[in-house]
């Protein structure tokens, strides 16, 4: 493997046996009795669960249903210092790809080649036990993510600082708020110094200033030089912080390059969120027993979808919904952010025809008209809720349910004008300037 | 600063194929986490409890007042001439160990799932860490173990200068049940149900309760295969001064250790696919 090479994976496949399980025995009795009948049968059963030997190459035609390649000849290689990001829909085989090159499961076919120790996060605060204290969960935590007993030692105030539990250090953690827990387990993580971190998805946990304070300690994780992998949903967490991505689709590498070239494909392609998204099923569309969501999408006035919207056209942000109970009082709200994870705005409905009335139960269409010319090129996330007159409510709250990618032609007539170069902001809207001249 | 690894470390994964041999030097190198993990199950162990370590003590205090009473006063077996209450103690004390550490050490993948599917350390370490962690316990009991002595005035004899061989042959039969029995959890969860009865049973194949002597000689060397029986007898020769009953130690010793490193391969040739099996 050459030098620079952090990580070299070569071919690797990982192959799971589906449906033998179920028929293989679950008790002991009832695998010694069939033992004792045919144990050759049986050791043949058991040993297929992670012998694949007999499983045949695929070319993706020759289809076996007894087996599922969570992972199937995925290669791919990782110079040092690269921070990458890992992005596929659910089961397309990025937490496989994590477990096997930390090491947690083993590759069925293939090799991978790591220079460097890896400190895997898969989960915040694992192995932290109630009983013991905070000071006790530090280093158990510690040395259970890779450290060495004395590396904790002499990190340990910086962690204890980072996680701002000091008053708290010697209480046993189950009387921690699960904030206070999860500031700990993050503060101990935050201070592993491997040569490659593998990240799965663990912003997802705390709250919104929690979030940040983590996106920006990755952000510096990946300044300091370290190789970083990172598995998320989030797309604007992997833009941001990832100048490279990965996209995983049923165990395959379908693309490899920069970051935002690979997330367009993945909302395009509808691998991921698209502009439409609806739940025909009611029991398990969003929300409760007062309404459901049933479909979400970005429209332009001629009633088209479309992924990408011109700039100089409205935007309808629409949500259909049906009040299953009579006699609440509801209020639908968008809110749309962009790729960097900023809050663009948030809006709240202002037809007057049902504002502060209690809803008939039935099927509404709410849509909010976005002016053209106002909002900025690039990609955007609508996060549909339904809120209520007691502001804790909500009766649904579907992060980043769809997203849209607007896109300014530069005719001319846009906010761009006649300028062709970066214009940055979070809107665009076109203004009215005015100029005075006076000749010299 | 050097945080006690290499950073160039180079390893390749690859699917494992047929038997491997343990890795000493990554047990080595994970010897913190060991230890952390053995010092964890001793602090939470009594957590909470008003009795605390107590427990070491009243746990096999209790099974020796009633066994003297209904093994020793009501049933009056024969002992050799050793007041029954020594006789059960000295039995008693490493037989709690035993029976608890294969207990714990053969539901500890199972009941370590989580950390077992999150991060990786040596596999290894869970089915060693109650062995070790139930030596507290041990300890603490030897405390009874002795008071019993000195109240029969028991003075020690050179007897003694054997104890570490059976203090290590006791922790290895729960080292190599374990191993055995944790790897078999995985797939079989009746080694929850099945661990409380087998030790009830087991119990009575060893001289705890009775005097080897009563086993008729033809079938001497077939009983002393169990490794319990060397523990015990060794326990007992070693202590209590008698003499020192080889013929029923020493298959034992041999079944033992063939017990632990069976054990140790067996779980090693399984630990690919307890992740994908649990």
């Amino acid at each position: 493997m050459k030098k620079n090479l952090a990580i070299k994976v070569d071919n690797i496949s990982k192959i799971y046996r589906i449906g033998t399980r179920e028929q293989a025995n679950e008790n002991f009795i009832g695998a010694m009795f069939e033992f004792v009948r045919s144990p050759l049968e049986n050791f043949r059963k058991y040993r297929s669960l992670y012998d694949f030997s007999d499983v045949e190459e695929s070319d993706g035609n020759k289809d076996d249903l007894s087996v599922i390649w969570a992972l199937r000849d995925v290669s791919f290689e990782i110079p040092q210092g690269e921070v990458v990001g890992v992005i596929g829909t659910n089961g397309a085989g990025k937490s496989t790809l994590l477990k096997i090159l930390s090491r947690i499961t083993p590759p069925t076919r293939g090799e991978v080649g790591i220079r460097g120790r890896v400190s895997s996060l898969l989960e915040v605060g694992t192995g932290f036990h109630q009983e013991l204290t905070g000071r006790d969960n530090v280093y158990l935590n510690g040395t259970i993510l890779g450290m060495r007993k004395r590396e904790v030692d002499r990190k340990f105030d910086e962690i204890v600082e980072f996680s701002g539990v000091d008053k708290f250090l010697d209480t046993p953690v189950k009387r921690y708020s699960s904030g206070m827990r999860v500031r700990l387990a993050f503060a101990v993580a935050a201070h592993l110094e491997p040569e490659i971190l593998i990240i799965d998805e663990v912003l997802a946990v705390g709250d919104a200033t929690f979030q940040q304070k983590c996106m920006n300690k990755m952000h510096d994780v990946g300044q300091q030089g370290r190789t970083v992998l990172f598995v998320s949903h989030n797309m604007a967490a992997v833009t941001r912080l990832c100048p490279r991505a990965m996209l995983l689709d049923q165990g395959g590498l379908v693309e490899d390059g920069p970051s935002d070239k690979v997330v367009e494909h993945y909302l395009k392609t509808g691998l991921g969120t698209t502009s439409v998204r609806s739940w025909p099923d009611l029991t398990d569309a969003p929300g409760d027993d007062v309404v459901r969501l049933r479909r979400v999408s970005v429209a332009t006035e001629d009633g088209e979808s479309p992924e990408s919207i011109d700039i100089r056209h409205s935007v309808g942000l629409r949500m259909e919904y049906r009040v299953l109970k009579a006699g609440k009082v509801l209020f639908p709200y968008f809110i749309v952010t962009n790729d960097q994870g900023v809050v663009v705005f948030s809006t709240i409905d202002q037809d007057p025809e049902w504002q502060g009335r209690q809803r008939t139960p039935g099927d509404y269409v709410s849509t909010a008209w976005i002016p053209e010319n106002l909002l900025s090129e690039g990609i955007l996330y609508v996060n549909p809720v339904m809120r209520a007159p007691e502001r804790r409510i909500r009766h649904f709250n579907e992060k980043d349910a769809v997203a849209f990618n607007i896109v300014d032609p530069a005719e001319g007539d846009s906010a761009r004008g006649h300028w062709t170069g970066r214009l940055s902001g979070v809107v665009r809207p076109m203004l009215r300037w005015e100029t005075e001249f006076t000749p010299v | 600063m050097s945080n006690g690894y290499d950073s160039n470390a180079f390893s390749i994964i690859r699917p494992p194929k047929g038997w491997e041999l343990l890795d000493f030097k990554e047990l080595l190198a994970y010897r913190d986490l060991f230890y952390f993990l053995v010092w964890r199950d001793i602090k939470v162990l009594y957590a909470q409890t008003v009795l605390g370590f107590a427990w070491a003590i009243l746990n096999p205090l209790v099974q020796i007042v009633i066994f003297s009473i209904i093994f020793g006063k009501v049933a009056r077996l024969d002992t050799g001439g050793i007041p029954y209450v020594l006789f059960s103690t000295v039995a008693i004390i490493p037989w709690t160990y035993m029976s608890e550490s294969m207990s714990a050490s053969s539901q500890s993948l199972v009941t370590g799932q989580n950390l077992l599917g999150k991060i990786y350390f040596p596999r290894l370490i869970f089915p060693l860490t109650p062995v070790l962690a139930k030596l507290v316990d041990f300890c603490i009991s030897l405390l009874l173990l002795i008071g019993v002595m000195i109240y029969y005035k028991i003075t020690p004899t050179l007897n003694l200068v054997y104890l570490p061989l059976f203090v290590l042959l006791m922790m290895a039969v729960p080292a190599g049940v374990g191993l055995w029995m944790s790897s078999l959890a995985i797939r079989f969860r009746d080694v929850k149900f099945a661990m409380p009865f087998v030790l009830r049973m087991l119990i009575y194949t060893a001289p705890i309760l009775y005097s080897a002597d009563k086993i008729p000689d033809q079938y001497r060397v077939l009983y002393s295969i169990n490794p319990i029986v060397g523990v015990i007898e060794g326990y007992r020769s070693c202590l209590l001064g008698t003499e020192m009953q080889w013929e029923y130690i020493l298959p034992g010793v041999v079944a033992g250790t063939l017990l632990l490193i069976s054990g140790a391969l067996y779980f090693r040739r399984m630990e690919r696919v307890f992740v994908d099996v649990i």
